[in-house]
Order: C-alpha cells, then structure tokens, then sequence
C-alpha cells in the first residue's frame, strides 16, 4: 500500500547568479517500509525530506506535480491545515539535536510539552510517559536526563531524546535525516533497532535519510541514490553493493575497511555526466 | 611522546557529578598513531580535552615529551601539541578570513615570516594561495578541516589531538581528508592520538587503540589484532560485531 506518492518535485532557491537547483525532478513512492535516500551533502536529499512538509522556507520554492499522502495532496493544503499533518501523520527527526532542542529548557520539560500538546493528560502521566520514552530509546538515569539541559547531553543522547520526542504522537510516516550520524555504531544498533519495531508494529513508513552507504544497505529495504538534486540510481537495499552506477561505486570504494586494509583510499572521481543525466523514478 | 597514567576527570559536584574518566592509562611512542574508541559518553574526547587544558578538574599524570603537565599549560605546550575538532563548521571563526585565522594563530606562535608560512601551510593541506582570503562559508566541509588543519599545524606540533576528525564530512571527502593526513604525519613526523567512533577509519590511520566504555579503557590491542577480529574484552567484542555488520 502506497502512504506516500511523490511526483516530480524541484526545489528551487533564487541567488544572484540565477536559480540554484537543489533538487530537480525527484518521483518515489513509499509504502509501509525503510526507504533509505543516500547521498553527499549538497545532493538534495535533505531538502527532499523538508520539501514533503513543506518546511522550505521562502524565497524558497517547492513545486512537483503531486506529493500525495493517502489521498490528500499535501501540496494543496493550506498552512493551517499543513500544521496539522506535521508531527501528527508526518514527523521528521533532524539532523542536528544542537538545534532543534531548545537550549533554555529542562529535558523533561521540552518531552512533556510534546506530549501534552497531543494528549489532554495531566502533567505526572506526562512525566510518567516521559521517563517510558526515555528508557524506551534506552537511556540510562532518565530521572536525571529529564532534569539536564541540552547542553549537559552528548550529541548521540541528544538525538535519541529527538527520536523519543517524535514517537509520541504516532505518526504515520517518519521522516528521520541523518538520525544516527552523530551517534557511534553500538549505540546507532539500538537506535536502529528501535526505528526498526515502530515501522512493523505501528505499520509506519520511514525515509531514512543518510550518507551512510553500509548502514542504509543494512537496514533499508529500498534506496534511492541522489547526486546533484537528481536520483541517480534505484536499487534493493541488500543489492547495494552490486550497484552500477560509478557514482555509486566511487563512494563504496572511498570507505576504509578493516578486512581489507589498503596504504591510501580511493578518492571519487567526479563525472559532469552524472549531473545531466534524467533522474531515476524511485516509484515501485 | 604522550604519557598518561591513572588519569581522572569529572565534572559538576554532589548528586549531578559525572565521573567521565576513572584511571586510564596508555603510552603513545614518538610517530606513532594511536586510536581512542568507544561509544559517545565513554570519555574519549574527555582525555583529549584534559590533555589540552579544556577540563579543568582531572588528577593523575599526564606527560607530554617527558613533560609531566601541571594545571596551566604554557605556550610552548601549545606548540608542540594541538587539537583539530569534530566540527569544521562550529570551529572557524565565520568572519574571520582563513588568512586572518592563519595568521593570528603564527602570530600567537611567535612567528615573524608570517607572509610566507600562511602560503605554506595552505599547500601543505593542499589548498593553495587561491583560498587564502576566503571566508569559511566560502569553503565546503572538506575545505574547512583542511583550514583546520593548517591551523593546528602553524606551531610546527610534534602531537596531534584529532577529535573525530572526519565524521562530519561525506565519506567521499573522509577519504581526501584521511589520506591528507596520512601524508602529513609522513612528512612532519608527526604523532597522532586520534578519537573516533568509526572502527574502520581507526583501522585505516593506527597502529594501536584502546577501546573505552563508561569512562575506563577496557582493553588497548593493536590494529592486527582488530582486523582479525581478536578482542578479547567482551564490549570490543560487540563493538566490533557491530561495526563490521554496519
């Protein structure tokens, strides 16, 4: 079943020089599964995932032919009505926890703000569901993180109370840019792990947004690969490292690896080709 | 080249301290690159910042080229050692042009060709003059840690402190970046002490790591050992099975 039926969306920024590009003609679908969007920064696929909640800030400009969820054209939509569709159907996990948590308030009081906007509870049931978010994204000491500030968190801590704070109100589709970038891979397993059971069990889409090839080919269960605002290559996820595309293979060869040890690592070596080529319908 | 023994760092006091290194102790030889891991909170940036004077409250031994380190370090402390952060985005001042961030830094070094050395330094990173009196939001990540690095490397160090030197960048420019340093260590003889999360890019620049969980190092091996996936302590071991699946 297809949540979301995206077609022929540009995102474009008027500069001096004329109008930059960032992302040019992108069509994909997302049913209930891990869509993984990799690629270098610049190549668009963050603004691919802020275009779907229509977060690109004018002078801005988001155009497509659709970006249907279920039936409604989420292009359609008013600003008002957009609000309501952000956080409760769609909800997106930054980037960066450094900026999207507020600096000046407790942990605990910006988790149960998230939950009392979307319950009408009282605030020791907030609290309660709180701490059960925290240990759920497998905090130790959750009584003390919820009385720390944003500063006394590291980064990989940081994103995980992100994660919990999006879970609350059981979107339909996660969107989640780079949500295990800053974290390091025992603790990105769990992370994953717990990404993983909400998609199956609540039925949730997730577009996983990485730059990480061997992570993406691990968990998602499609990828699109972008390069320069374009989708250069569709493929099944567990097949990525089968994929043709040189752009595709120059940055699997670039990764150091611990079974194969080399004196210097392989360096991309940039086609212009790539960036001219039609972009590939990531649509099943 | 770096001597550290029994080291402890903390921060805050009563009910909310965090022990956040509780007695490491390891040795890195002169040239040598030696690698810190372990999972975020598990103090390997925190050694760094205590070797660097960025922690205040630590005790133990610290020694430098058999320089044992009191609380203040002095200039020719920051000559030999210097640190190339996480962050090239958070760690170039935005209005400062690199040839400003350059030549404060010589200057602050005591240097007085300070015209010629900013040249050298930017194609000693492999940058050239051309990308001098740029400012930082001019310059692509990869370009800014290469400023960085020129910029930890204007004192003429004989230590290099490289926190996560690489995991903001795209693996493709990791790659530029990594093998940048690689030449650089060749041609300064340098020593590294390099924290990284990533196990594959610590196998690829050391020569020996040590694998830190909850503020103690549980087990230092050499990279021969990681590659044949041979640790011993049982967090390595699951550190490792989960970064050769990821």
């Amino acid at each position: 079943m297809t949540l979301l039926d995206v077609e022929n969306l540009w995102v474009k920024f008027p500069t001096r020089q004329g109008i930059f590009e960032a992302v040019r003609g992108v069509s994909f679908t997302l049913g209930k599964e891990r869509l993984g969007i990799v690629g270098e920064s610049g190549s668009g696929k963050s603004m691919t995932g802020r275009a779907i909640l229509r977060l690109i800030r004018k002078p801005g400009i988001v155009e497509a032919n659709h970006i249907r969820l279920h039936e409604t054209d989420l292009m359609k939509l008013t600003e008002v009505e957009m609000r309501k569709v952000r956080g409760q159907r769609i909800s997106m996990v930054m980037q960066d926890p450094k900026f999207s948590l507020n600096p000046v308030m407790t942990i605990g009081d910006q988790i149960m703000e998230a939950y009392l906007l979307h319950n009408n509870t009282s605030k020791a049931q907030a609290r309660a569901k709180s701490i059960e978010m925290l240990n759920a994204v497998s905090i130790r000491d959750a009584e003390r993180v919820m009385r720390a500030y944003p500063h006394e968190m590291s980064g990989g801590m940081g994103q995980r109370i992100m994660i919990a704070m999006m879970l609350i109100p059981d979107p339909e589709i996660l969107i989640a840019d780079e949500p295990t970038s800053a974290l390091d891979v025992s603790v990105q397993r769990q992370v994953l792990d717990i990404m993983d059971a909400l998609v199956k069990e609540r039925g949730m889409g997730l577009i996983f947004i990485s730059h990480d090839l061997n992570l993406v080919s691990e968990f998602c269960d499609r990828v699109l690969i972008m390069y320069s605002g374009r989708i250069v290559e569709v493929c099944d996820a567990d097949k990525l490292h089968q994929a043709q595309h040189p752009y595709t293979r120059g940055l699997l060869n670039s990764l150091p690896r611990l079974d194969a040890p080399r004196k210097r690592l392989e360096v991309l070596q940039r086609d212009d080709n790539w960036a001219k080529a039609d972009s590939v319908s990531g649509a099943v | 080249m770096l001597e550290i023994e029994n080291l402890n760092v903390w921060f805050g006091i009563g009910r909310d301290r965090v022990d956040a290194v509780r007695g490491a102790s390891f040795s890195v030889a002169d040239g040598e690159s030696f690698g810190l891991v372990g999972e975020s909170g598990s103090g390997k940036s925190t050694i760094l910042k205590a070797i660097t004077g960025l922690a205040p409250t630590w005790s133990g031994r610290i020694a430098v080229d058999g320089q044992e380190l009191g609380r203040r370090r002095d200039r020719t402390f920051y000559k030999s050692v210097q640190m190339v952060f996480q962050d090239p985005y958070a760690s170039l001042h935005p209005r400062h042009s690199v040839d400003q961030v350059l030549s404060e830094t010589l200057h602050l070094h005591g240097f007085r060709d300070i015209d010629e050395r900013v040249v050298q330094l930017l194609e000693d990173v492999g940058l050239g003059a051309r990308f001098r009196f740029r400012y930082p939001h001019q310059l692509s990540g990869g370009q800014r840690q290469r400023v960085a690095i020129a910029r930890a490397l204007a004192g003429e160090p004989k230590l290099l402190l490289l926190d996560e030197p690489t995991s903001a960048l795209d693996v493709s420019v990791q790659a530029e970046i990594l093998n940048l340093l690689a030449d650089l260590r060749e041609e300064h003889g340098l020593t590294y002490l390099m924290v990284s999360h990533d196990l594959p890019v610590i196998g690829h620049m050391c020569e020996r790591l040590a694998v830190m969980k909850d503020g103690e190092i549980v087990e230092v091996m050499d990279v021969e050992k990681l590659r044949q996936m041979k640790a011993e302590h049982p967090y390595s071991k699951a550190l490792l099975a989960a970064s050769v699946a990821g």
